[in-house]
């Protein structure tokens, strides 16, 4: 009798999660008749484009993650530990939380107005330094390019994930360092870093996610011509362009895949760090 | 000490100049559109455009019904879980995880391929039938978020209590529901309805996958089209965005911080 509460939950769940995924899944496992066989979990690794595309996405995914995490701890204890104002501390998270929501198509759209051919800061470059961006190789439209626009929402979810975090560095603990001889130095090396480390890793692996799962963004930047994951899939969904639908299916198995596996570790990352939050 | 924050400055400037380079290079690059003088033509065009605000309401409107279909799926079910099957909490937060785990590309995927008009649950075949998938697919990315803020929000209220008071005074489940809970959380549904707006809004893949007029597809149109438009619409997002979030921020301030309840 209880379980009525929960029965529109679980339907909810099963129809418009949990099903449309199985569905993808088991097609990744079959062929056009129906019949299992792991071609397509091959063709992902044999066929070159497949493999460079998810070779592209986890290099942007990983260097956006491992950057915005590096930056947004660096602005984290800046902001918490470096003797600011406060007033710099509440500017900087209400802005973290507007700017990690900011992604998608107008993202784009300001990165281009800012280091596209004609953005503002190229312009300035030529005027003022006679620095042809441009013409030195420079170009917005490519993968660093791409990680440098998500960075934008990277480093700020950081932020507003990590600084907890750092708050629940004790103050005694430092004390505690200090009375028994520690140098600066020996205090972050024996005792900051080993504390803060599992939610570091943990946020990497989150934002890696973010940005694996991303297309708009990249999508509204660069049109088709960078071959992520998410835009190939996307390609896929349009016009089946692998020539195989169960080979669409298997692209988005693989993706999920991916992201889950960054997900286990992100749970076990969260449940090590927890112990310190208390 | 002083060479700590002198270092602390220098990185908060450096991040200052990241995040408000783009934003103020948008801007002025949105006031160029007419030759040799800032102007706000490019809003105005925006504005002006019938198709903007065709695509600006529709999203607004979808918005909308994701957040109604959202607390009608997450209130009772975290006040349930809370009264009744707290057993089931780890099993239901986790399937309130599963949007952040499973690309929205991906679960868009899996709608067009079971909800075909051949499937026995055809939603693409009518107009009306693929608006009501996207508030569906609306409603399920914005799962995680929805949850969390009720569940946040549930916890600081005695729910127990509450509801045998109600019960003893004749009240059914929904109102119950309707009238007791749900008023008691309305700080906290209110922050999810908000970042669901935020995230709905300008929301692309969903929407260009099921081939919905909806803002986020309007967008990339017009930003592989027109030169200034674009960024006039960049800037009205980034406001967009602020404001929910300010609202958010607002909110918080009026919800109780800690649990008034024995247990």
């Amino acid at each position: 009798m209880q379980w009525l509460g929960v029965a529109p939950f679980f339907l909810f769940a099963l129809l418009f999660l949990i099903l449309p995924t199985l569905y993808l899944v088991v097609g990744a496992f079959q062929n056009a008749q129906g019949e299992y066989t792991l071609d397509n979990i091959a063709q992902l690794f044999l066929d070159a484009s497949i493999r460079n595309s998810y070779w592209v996405s986890i290099k942007i995914s990983f260097w956006s993650a491992t950057l915005g995490a590096i930056f947004g701890l660096a602005l984290a204890v800046a902001i918490v530990r470096g003797g600011l104002p406060s007033w710099v501390r509440s500017a900087t998270m209400t802005f973290s939380g507007v700017a990690s929501n900011f992604a998608g198509v107008p993202l784009a759209f300001a990165f281009l107005a800012t280091l596209g051919r004609l953005g503002l800061v190229t312009i300035l470059m030529r005027d003022l330094f006679g620095l042809n961006i441009y013409g030195m190789g420079f170009n917005i439209l490519t993968s660093w390019g791409l990680i440098v626009v998500y960075l934008y929402f990277q480093i700020p979810l950081m932020i507003v994930i990590i600084t907890p975090a750092i708050d629940g560095l004790k103050k005694e603990w430092g004390e505690a360092a200090a009375t028994l001889g520690a140098t600066t130095w020996q205090y972050w090396r024996m005792v900051v870093i080993p504390v803060l480390w599992p939610s570091f890793l943990g946020t990497v692996i989150l934002l890696f996610a973010n940005a694996f799962g991303a297309i708009a963004t990249a999508y509204a930047f660069t049109g088709s011509s960078l071959s992520i994951v998410p835009i190939k899939l996307y390609a896929q969904m349009r016009g089946d362009v692998l020539h195989n639908p169960n080979l669409g299916y298997a692209l988005a198995f693989g993706m999920i895949v991916i992201t889950g596996i960054a997900n286990v570790f992100y749970i076990w990352f969260r449940v090590r760090s927890e112990r310190w939050l208390k | 000490m002083r060479s700590g924050r002198f270092w602390a400055w220098v990185t908060f400037v450096l991040g200052a100049c990241y995040f408000f380079i783009p934003l103020i290079a948008t801007f002025e690059f949105s006031l160029r559109m007419k030759r040799g003088e800032y102007s706000f033509e490019a809003y105005k065009v925006v504005f002006g455009d019938p198709r903007f605000q065709a695509t600006f309401t529709y999203s607004a409107v979808v918005a909308v019904l994701t957040i109604i279909l959202g607390v009608l799926i997450v209130v009772p079910t975290a006040y349930w879980i809370r009264l009744r099957m707290p057993q089931l909490r780890p099993v239901v937060e986790f399937v309130t995880l599963l949007p952040l785990i499973i690309p929205a590309i991906v679960i868009v995927f899996g709608y067009i391929r079971m909800y075909g008009s051949s499937s026995p649950l055809p939603f693409l075949a009518t107009a009306r039938g693929t608006d009501a998938l996207l508030v569906i697919g609306y409603a399920t990315l914005a799962l995680p978020y929805m949850y969390r803020a009720v569940d946040t929000g549930l916890r600081t209220i005695d729910v127990r209590t509450l509801t045998e008071a109600a019960q003893i005074l004749g009240a059914g489940w929904t109102t119950i529901v309707a009238r007791i809970i749900l008023p008691n959380v309305l700080i906290s549904v209110l922050s999810g309805a908000f970042l669901t707006f935020a995230i709905v809004i300008g929301e692309f893949t969903l929407a260009s996958l099921l081939n919905r007029p909806a803002f986020g597809p309007y967008m990339q149109l017009i930003g592989a089209n027109r030169a200034y438009e674009p960024a006039a619409l960049a800037i009205i997002a980034f406001i967009i965005t602020w404001g929910c979030m300010s609202v958010i921020q607002v909110l918080a301030r009026f919800a109780p911080k800690s649990a008034n309840q024995p247990n």
